[in-house]
């Protein structure tokens, strides 16, 4: 995974990851993240540049749904790749976060 | 059949990856099952690194192999850590459940015995040997 670039603007951080959320890079992605968290109640995270998600990544995602949940906001992922959205609806992800199709261009 | 042997490090995913990639490459494998293969790669190597050696570590081994008709990818990933079968523990499927109430284990393992279309495991000679199958 290359460099994430993060925007916070009124509480929404917006991250823009890059490459693989995988075993290997997710735990360096959940150390980033939380230095940027400080009066966050709302993540928006785009996965156009994202490959693929392995359960290390969906792990760090399932923890920050429930810490927005609690401030009471939530998280949402946008421009996912149908392979991703596969892997997704296999786990049951779908329910659980916000999930915008690449597709569906804003 | 190829193979790669590394030492089982966080560090060696990126390139166990590649070695994999390049395999499916040569087979004109499509993107959306490269990634299904990538994912249980990423899942099974991860699995090793963190279990095969306890708090030290060893080599680990990435076998491709392939059968034709229908044209099939089999990867074998071996260590010689203690002996484990992946297969034997319980899973219970939690995918119905709010995302509080999930447990975190599991999750991985769920995820390549759906996309794959078998996997297998035998310890033999001291080696834990975890085989998938994928058709392409």
């Amino acid at each position: 995974m290359s460099a994430t670039v993060y925007e916070k603007t009124n509480g929404v951080l917006r991250v823009y990851p890059e490459g693989r959320l995988d075993t290997a890079t997710s735990p360096a992605l959940e150390r980033e993240l939380h230095q940027h968290l400080e009066g966050v109640t709302d993540i928006v995270m785009d996965f156009a540049k994202v490959e693929y998600i392995s359960s290390g990544g969906l792990r760090v995602l399932l923890a920050l749904e429930q810490l927005m949940e609690e401030r009471g906001g939530g998280l949402s992922l946008t421009h996912v790749n149908e392979n991703i959205i596969e892997i997704f609806e296999l786990v049951g992800f779908m329910e659980v976060v916000k999930v915008e199709r690449d597709s569906e261009r804003e | 059949m190829q193979e790669m042997t590394v030492s089982a490090t966080m560090d060696q995913i990126g390139p166990v990856t590649e070695f994999v990639n390049t395999q499916l490459a040569q087979l004109a494998c499509p993107e959306r099952i490269r990634i299904q293969v990538d994912v249980a790669v990423d899942e099974l190597f991860g699995n090793i690194v963190r279990y095969a050696y306890g708090s030290g570590t060893g080599p680990a081994t990435v076998r491709v192999d392939v059968e034709d008709e229908p044209l099939r990818v089999i990867i074998s990933f071996v260590d010689n850590g203690v002996p484990y079968d992946p297969l034997s523990a319980e899973f219970a499927d939690t995918t119905h459940l709010p995302a509080k109430e999930r447990p975190i284990g599991g999750l991985g393992l769920y995820m390549v015995k759906k996309t794959m279309d078998d996997i297998s495991y035998c310890y033999r000679d001291g080696q834990n040997i975890l085989t998938i199958r994928k058709s392409i």
